[in-house]
């Protein structure tokens, strides 16, 4: 059984394309993961404000997220099967980000208009 | 277990990719992740609930944030230190995302030389991600004990808005809980891997099964997803 196991991991082992990139790819993106955060960093440094601000810092940050699960965490080399079965449900985040939009424009609004000192 | 050989043998022949080959795996009654094996497979599935749960804390402080009538402390100036003089916004923080996305580099890197069964470098690189996440850790207790002496707790802070305290404490609090689980699990398998486990195919203390090096991607999928986490951490508290 002990030999069949081992065998089966030797067959499996070079098998995942996943397991035998060069070393220079991650130096690569670990290059880039310092050039973007610093990048983000600085907006907040140089006190970018408005639109400017929130698409550069989410460019940024969906830029690094992109990277480390891309590569760092090999989806980018798993099948579609697996890669949609995790990457599409967090999708579901954006309704719940919505409805949460909404329903804090309302408690703001209850607030100043009825919970306002003075008023 | 019989039945089970045909499937696992059908397996080997090529499977079609691209969007043919998504709904070749997901059809027909079969075992859906063709080439990951359970660990893997299972760790994708806890961390996308992990997923969940960071989104509803991010949703959360989101809501509290925009709902407020108090204005909400300036993140750039709460988190602002004095260094050789100089007033620099946020220095802590960036310096803690540098040191986290080095820990996510030498992980990737562990696990490579792990699928190349280069045990002393996959143990080494791994101690050193440990080193480094265990660091975060440690600037994020200066941060919290600095903030504490400043007067922030959940329910207050001297600069505006209350519900800061208590996302600040919550968001960061339980991420970098998951950094120390991080930590003590990467110990766990450098251990193993340094002792060669793995190439002399050792029981394992809990299970009894024996391990492989695939063990080692699976921490660092745990590891990158933690860096995942305080990248979105970072721009959504602290930058925006």
């Amino acid at each position: 059984m002990s030999g069949t196991t081992s065998t089966a991991v030797a067959q499996t082992a070079p098998q995942g394309e996943t397991q035998h990139h060069p070393i220079r790819l991650y130096l690569v993106v670990w290059g880039w993961l310092f050039i973007l955060s610093t990048c983000s960093y600085l907006v907040d440094y140089f006190g970018l404000v408005g639109y400017l601000r929130w698409s550069l810092i989410l460019i940024f940050m969906m830029a690094k997220a992109g990277l480390i699960v891309a590569v760092f965490m090999h989806m980018a080399w798993e099948r579609l099967a697996l890669a949609y079965a995790i990457l599409l449900p967090p999708l579901a985040l954006l309704v719940f980000v919505g409805i949460m939009v909404f329903e804090s424009h309302y408690t703001l609004f209850s607030r100043l208009a009825f919970f306002a000192p003075g008023s | 277990m019989n039945e089970i050989v045909p499937t696992v043998a059908s397996a080997e022949i090529a499977r079609p990719a691209g969007w043919r080959g998504f709904v070749a795996d997901w059809s027909s009654d079969q075992k859906a992740f063709r080439n990951v094996s359970w660990g893997k497979a299972m760790m994708w599935v806890f961390l996308l609930s992990d997923t969940f749960i960071f989104g509803s804390f991010l949703i959360g402080y989101m809501t509290v944030r925009m709902s407020t009538v108090v204005p909400w402390p300036n993140p750039s100036e709460v988190f602002a230190l004095e260094i050789a003089g100089h007033h620099l916004p946020l220095i802590l923080i960036a310096i803690m995302t540098f040191v986290l996305i080095s820990s996510s580099g030498t992980m990737a890197m562990a696990v490579n030389f792990g699928y190349r069964r280069d045990r002393r470098k996959t143990a080494i690189l791994m101690l050193a991600t440990a080193l480094l996440g265990a660091t975060f850790v440690g600037m994020q207790a200066f941060e919290w004990s600095k903030l504490i002496a400043e007067g922030v707790r959940p329910w207050g802070n001297p600069w505006g808005a209350e519900q800061f305290g208590a996302s600040f404490f919550m968001i960061t609090g339980f991420h970098g809980t998951h950094v120390t689980i991080g930590v003590i699990f990467l110990l766990i398998i450098a251990r193993k891997v340094w002792r060669g486990d793995f190439d002399r195919e050792r029981r394992g203390f809990f299970t009894s099964r024996k391990g492989n090096y695939e063990i080692v991607e699976i921490t660092g999928l745990y590891w990158h997803f933690v860096d995942l986490v305080w990248v979105f951490i970072f721009a959504l508290f602290y930058l925006w």
